[in-house]
């Protein structure tokens, strides 16, 4: 009962935070609000005992998210412009996909039920075999370096591409800029 | 069909599907770039949320074993596949939003504004004007 009760206050939390992200048009609130967000998220998942995930959570969503947002506000805008399309649509688009989704969870597993196909298959396996297997204590860990490792290594080759990716864009930032700068005193 | 053992054992779906759908009109409705990316990630933290409800058990606890290894049988633990998923998603997630970042800072370089309706009306008349020229190279009527 006290769980519940936890977890729809952090529940609400959430939902105010998301709204205020929606209507504020401050940019630096918006973002300080989506880290907000991202500690609130990273306590509900410590109540849905997904301790490893709120610690990443907290670490990743509220910090290197939040520096890497301050730093593009820095190099862009600070202020939102206010919308000129009507939010009709959207909130159609939006209305419709969330009917999809609640009309797809009616025949769901109910929350927490141990004989849920979710709680059978490999992760019983793997919570019966890691003691004997690895001798380590963290199941989540055993899962995500050995069981599972190719997946952590798709991960890193992940990684390793987007970072290509951003410094193939922002590189030669600087150089262009000057080159700007200097066409500017040309003309004027 | 809903009775209250049905809605409170769905419930936790419904209010992550709420955070959901915030998240997704944020990336829908509104024109400011950066805001979209704010609203993929919230979109983002409620699905991971959604998933990792998923792997919960009542009275589970956090898969983590004692140190000594001494496990007791009687010790329900929580699901461990759903956390390792999602913490590769967590990481996957912020390498997608590190790239939109750059990609806005491009675009901010190119066009000067970082609001779509600004963008697609400066894009609009580029297309125009080189309809434009190309039309007047082949000699149509101005």
């Amino acid at each position: 009962m006290v769980e519940l009760l936890v977890d729809l206050t952090l529940f609400f939390m959430l939902v105010t935070t998301a709204i205020a992200i929606t209507y504020s048009r401050h940019l630096f609130g918006v973002v300080m609000m989506a880290g907000v967000f991202s500690l609130l998220s990273a306590m509900l998942l410590v109540s849905l005992d997904a301790v490893d995930v709120a610690f990443t959570e907290a670490a990743v969503g509220a910090g290197i998210s939040s520096v890497l947002m301050l730093s593009t506000l820095t190099l862009t805008a600070r202020i939102e412009k206010p919308s000129t399309r009507s939010p009709l649509i959207p909130l159609l688009v939006v209305t419709a996909t969330g009917a999809a989704i609640i009309y797809g969870t009616l025949d769901m597993p109910s929350f927490g039920d141990p004989n849920s196909p979710a709680q059978l298959g490999a992760a019983a396996q793997y919570l019966a075999n890691s003691p004997a297997d690895m001798h380590i204590p963290n199941v989540v860990t055993v899962v995500l370096a050995s069981y599972r490792g190719f997946d952590t290594l798709g991960e890193a080759a992940v990684v390793f591409t987007a970072g290509v990716g951003v410094l193939l864009l922002l590189s030669g930032l600087r150089r262009r800029r000057r080159r700007g700068d200097t066409d500017e005193k040309e003309t004027s | 069909m809903f009775e209250l053992d049905f809605i409170l054992g769905h419930m936790n779906y419904w209010l992550f599907t709420v955070l959901m759908m915030i998240g997704l009109y944020n990336v829908v409705a509104k024109g400011n770039l950066i805001k979209k990316v704010v609203g993929l990630n919230l979109f983002q933290a409620a699905v991971f949320m959604f998933y990792i409800s998923i792997g919960k058990v009542t009275g589970g606890t956090a898969p983590i074993f004692p140190t000594d290894m001494k496990i007791d049988p009687d010790v329900v633990y929580s699901n461990p596949l759903p956390h390792v998923l999602i913490l590769t998603a967590i990481v996957v997630g912020i390498a997608t939003t590190s790239l939109a970042l750059a990609l806005i800072v491009r675009i901010r370089e190119e066009f000067d504004t970082i609001e779509e309706d600004e963008i697609l009306e400066i894009e609009t008349e580029m297309v125009r004007k080189e309809n434009q020229a190309c039309g007047d190279v082949m000699g149509g009527a101005t």
